[in-house]
């Protein structure tokens, strides 16, 4: 817990979620920092996704405390962009809220031809690269990645992991929920289990 | 931040089914004297009333498509990330919704008037009784599309729940077209202002309740 406080960007204490009645995960507590990543792992239903929504503070944990310190990012299975602008304006409109910039985000997902495309015709992979481009814009310090490699393809996995690596780099920091093994250096793990088990860093 | 939702709001309606709800609004002005034959005194008696109708109607057409998309699409969960309050959503929907028919109503409201043999001086309390109730429909409807936003057949449940809803607008905005008026037009206003004002914040308790 040494440098938590003022330089921590996240910290949970004890905290658990509970889903339509049931407890998904009891006592996960850890802190991230600036650079910090964190890979989150275990069994379907387990509640990576409901962590994620906890912290971005869109569930209320069941006990503990979530402290949040900087702007959050959240990219998950929602698109949340206008199915029927094309792409540089549907991401535009959450650039323009975040004070980001869109063209530098597509070109680093290599999606910059796309930009006139409408959303509704893109493929489920420019998608996915499109949510990841709207994350980058979003200029968050910390990033909430649910699942960010499904559907990605071969060439884009390494765009993904740059672009972690870069975010890293400037002082962010990131929290990935995946089954994938993403070339992310020095990364803590947390594997989320059911309850009455200790998750554990 | 308000603006820039109610322009996203705006140019989604330009984008597509802008002219749905007038075109129903003028329909059902077109459709009544066919029904009830073309006996001017009457259709000048009852065109008020039948004008308030299709007005209402008019709102609840686009009910389904005014919360539901953004949450089912996760918006309003992007926003509250990025620290845009429930009630702020629910407020740029309502100015949004009213601006894509409220304004678009009150001009079909000179040809329908002209179809139903109001006189002008009823077609102007007409214009007077729509700007002060729009916004009372259109508060009416974004609460009711956030009620219902999660569920299941939520078009014919919003329909049931908020045409009763908005019989004291239906009642006062046609008091206000009778012969010796009263105070309709001001009962319409209590009406709608009060609707406008807790319209954001009840929209905005039942978009926080999140599955």
């Amino acid at each position: 817990m040494d440098g938590a406080g003022q330089s921590s960007l996240l910290e949970l204490e004890g905290v658990a979620c509970e889903r339509g009645g049931r407890l998904l995960f009891t006592q996960v507590s850890f802190t991230l920092g600036a650079g910090d990543a964190l890979v989150l792992t275990g069994p379907n239903g387990v509640g990576k996704s409901s962590l994620l929504r906890l912290i971005a503070g869109l569930l209320d944990p069941f006990r503990g405390t979530v402290a949040l310190n900087a702007h959050v990012a959240l990219a998950n299975e929602d698109v949340s962009l206008d199915r029927d602008m094309p792409l540089a304006r549907a991401l535009d409109f959450w650039a323009s809220i975040d004070g980001g910039k869109v063209f530098p985000a597509l070109d680093a997902l290599g999606i910059t031809h796309l930009a006139s495309i409408p959303v509704r015709m893109l493929s489920t992979g420019q998608r996915k690269r499109a949510v990841l481009a709207r994350t980058i814009a979003s200029n968050a310090p910390l990033w909430l990645l649910d699942e960010p490699g499904n559907g990605l393809d071969t060439q884009a996995l390494p765009l993904l992991e740059s672009a972690i690596a870069k975010h890293r780099a400037g002082g962010g920091a990131v929290i990935v929920a995946t089954h994938q093994s993403l070339e992310i250096p020095g990364t803590k793990s947390l594997v989320l289990a059911r309850p009455f088990q200790h998750g554990e860093i | 931040m308000l603006f820039t939702l109610i322009r996203r709001d705006v140019a989604l309606w330009l984008g597509g089914g802008a002219w749905l709800p007038l075109a129903f609004f003028l329909l059902v002005a077109m459709l009544y004297p066919f029904g009830v034959g073309p006996d001017g005194a009457l259709l000048a008696r009852t065109g008020g009333g039948i004008i308030w109708i299709a007005a209402l109607l008019a709102a609840l057409l686009p009910i389904d498509r005014l919360i539901a998309p953004d949450r089912d699409a996760g918006v309003i969960d992007q926003l509250s990330i990025r620290g845009v309050s429930e009630e702020g959503v629910a407020s740029a929907k309502l100015i949004a919704h009213w601006l894509s028919f409220g304004p678009l109503l009150m001009i079909a409201a000179v040809p329908a008037a002209a179809l139903l043999r109001l006189s002008g001086d009823t077609l102007a309390r007409l214009e007077l009784g729509l700007l002060i109730g729009t916004p009372g429909l259109a508060a009416l409807g974004v609460l009711v599309a956030s009620l219902t936003a999660g569920l299941r057949r939520s078009g014919a449940l919003a329909g049931l729940l908020m045409l009763p809803l908005a019989i004291p607008l239906l009642i006062f905005g046609a008091g206000s077209l009778a012969p010796v008026p009263g105070s309709a037009l001001k009962l319409l206003a209590a009406t709608s202002l009060f609707l406008v004002a807790i319209a954001p914040f009840a929209a905005g308790a039942a978009l926080r309740v999140r599955d």
